[in-house]
């Protein structure tokens, strides 16, 4: 069976910078951070006290008030993106496509804000006082189930979960399953919001996160040699994926065209990937060869790229080793630099700056590279956006454990 | 007495997310206000709360109107 060809016809995000794609889109575009003090909880005890939340979010304008108490927070911000990208796509769920429209949005960690407040109620008031809500609202398939139920979706309903590629991956699976046949649209991402006291520690005790708390804004910097660690984000991104056909034969707006998906796995350390970039590597050449086309053709790159010392040099030897002398004329940018890192959502958020970025031929910056650090010597987009001319750019994610996913996009 | 039927429907109120009118005494939790079998236990953990007390799960299992609610804590409520 030939593949079906899958493109991107609705988006929707909730991010530090903006609660829509239009707001965010024009903030990462300006280079406009989203990072600041945690205003969520008391971080005196702390050694991070940064991240980047999500600003004047009022879930209710998507979720009935009594439902939202059933949700953990990243679940209302899935449905919300969710609800933005289906509303965008502008596809109507009937009778007879209900079917055939799926849902794959996942989170990597999950509802860690209610996990920590029913294990409060657990310790000090015991087993009773856990609320019967407390599963079905932190498990990490809920954004799929909930707004399969709210809007009616019967079609394939996943959660692929895998740590930080989390959100690049359910887009990729999501394809395959229209590539496949299984179904003819997926709204597809992820959503994550932990920015909690058991997160924020865990993490800190990682030594994964910046301690840059004077400077909240300057804290995600990116191949810069005074990078320190990753900043937390929270939000949410969601891309409808539809068979070109179908697409076509409704009207729908085209965005662009997924034509290349990769994955692999490091092999290698829980945390850390190792420094030849091996396994980022694969994935990327894994989405070329998926799309067979030659590598040159890709202008640009919205890398994984967290700020973290070993994981920024790791992705820029991946670049080299798939690219060789084409590399110095990609533009690669990481644009954690101004939303931070958004864990299970940063894929499916970067997805869409990558889809944005190839519709307007304008690579979004890396700001704070004020001066690259050793052996981070592309071309990494810094402090301003930049111009080019290609017809596919590249979205990478890597996670914990190894896993490694690449997205692969076509101008249309 | 009247304070007590108030808080139990202000709770029932702010539980099941429905209006003050809706919640009549004869009003059924599931048929009539839209609840289902998990917003009933939370309804009672939030009853048991508001009124410092804890309703066996035997005595939960009867409590499914307004009335039987405020019927329970009238009965109980020290």
């Amino acid at each position: 069976m030939a593949k079906r060809r899958v493109v991107v016809t609705g988006l929707g995000c909730i991010s530090p910078v903006g609660n829509d794609v239009d707001s965010t889109w024009a903030n990462i575009k300006a280079g406009v951070s989203g990072i600041g003090e945690i205003t969520y909880f008391d971080t005196t005890a702390y050694s991070t006290k940064i991240a980047g939340e999500i600003k004047d979010f009022d879930p209710t304008q998507y979720i009935d008030k009594k439902e939202t108490k059933k949700m953990d927070r990243f679940i209302q911000l899935g449905i919300a993106a969710g609800m933005q990208a289906l509303d965008d796509s502008g596809l109507e769920i009937t009778d007879a496509n209900a079917k055939r429209v799926g849902v794959a949005i996942g989170s990597g960690i999950g509802g860690l804000p209610l996990i920590e407040e029913n294990h409060t109620k657990l310790v000090n008031s015991g087993p009773r006082r856990v609320s019967p809500f407390f599963v079905p609202s932190t498990i990490t398939n809920m954004v799929s189930g909930f707004l399969s139920i709210m809007r009616g979706l019967k079609g394939p309903n996943l959660n692929v979960v895998t740590a930080c590629t989390t959100g690049v991956h359910n887009i990729g699976i999501g394809a395959r399953a229209i590539a496949y046949g299984d179904a003819d649209v997926m709204v597809t991402g992820g959503a994550e919001s932990t920015i909690t006291p058991l997160a924020i520690a865990g993490f800190g005790s990682a030594r994964a996160l910046s301690t840059n708390n004077e400077n909240p804004q300057q804290a995600s910097r990116p191949w810069d040699e005074a990078r320190d660690g990753f900043v937390m984000g929270e939000g949410a991104g969601v891309v409808v994926l539809e068979e070109y056909e179908h697409a076509v034969a409704r009207g729908a707006t085209i965005y662009a065209e997924l034509s290349g998906f990769g994955m692999s796995g490091d092999a290698y350390h829980m945390t850390s990937p190792p420094e030849n970039g091996e396994g980022a590597a694969d994935a990327m050449q894994n989405a070329i060869n998926d799309a067979a086309i030659a590598p040159e053709l890709v202008g640009y790159i919205n890398a994984h790229g967290t700020s973290t010392p070993a994981g920024d040099i790791a992705e820029i030897a991946a670049v080299r080793s798939i690219f060789g002398a084409h590399a110095d004329a990609i533009l690669v940018s990481s644009t954690k630099s101004m939303i931070g890192h958004l864990l299970g959502a940063a894929g499916s958020v970067e997805a869409i700056f990558t889809i944005k970025a190839l519709q307007e031929q304008i690579a979004p910056p890396t700001i704070n590279l004020d001066n690259p650090g050793e052996k981070c010597d592309l071309n990494l987009v810094p402090h301003k956006a930049q111009a080019f001319n290609a017809d596919y750019a590249l979205c990478n994610s890597f996670g914990f454990g190894g896993t490694n996913g690449s997205l692969l996009f076509r101008k249309i | 007495m009247s304070n007590i039927e108030e808080r139990v429907k202000k709770i029932i109120i702010e539980q099941l997310g429905v209006k003050e009118e809706e919640v009549k005494s004869e009003a059924s939790f599931v048929d009539d206000l839209g609840a289902d079998s998990l917003d009933t236990v939370e309804l009672v953990m939030a009853l048991e709360d508001e009124f410092d007390t804890e309703i066996p799960d035997e005595e939960a299992e009867k409590i499914t109107t307004v009335q039987s609610a405020i019927d329970y804590i009238n009965a109980n409520d020290a």
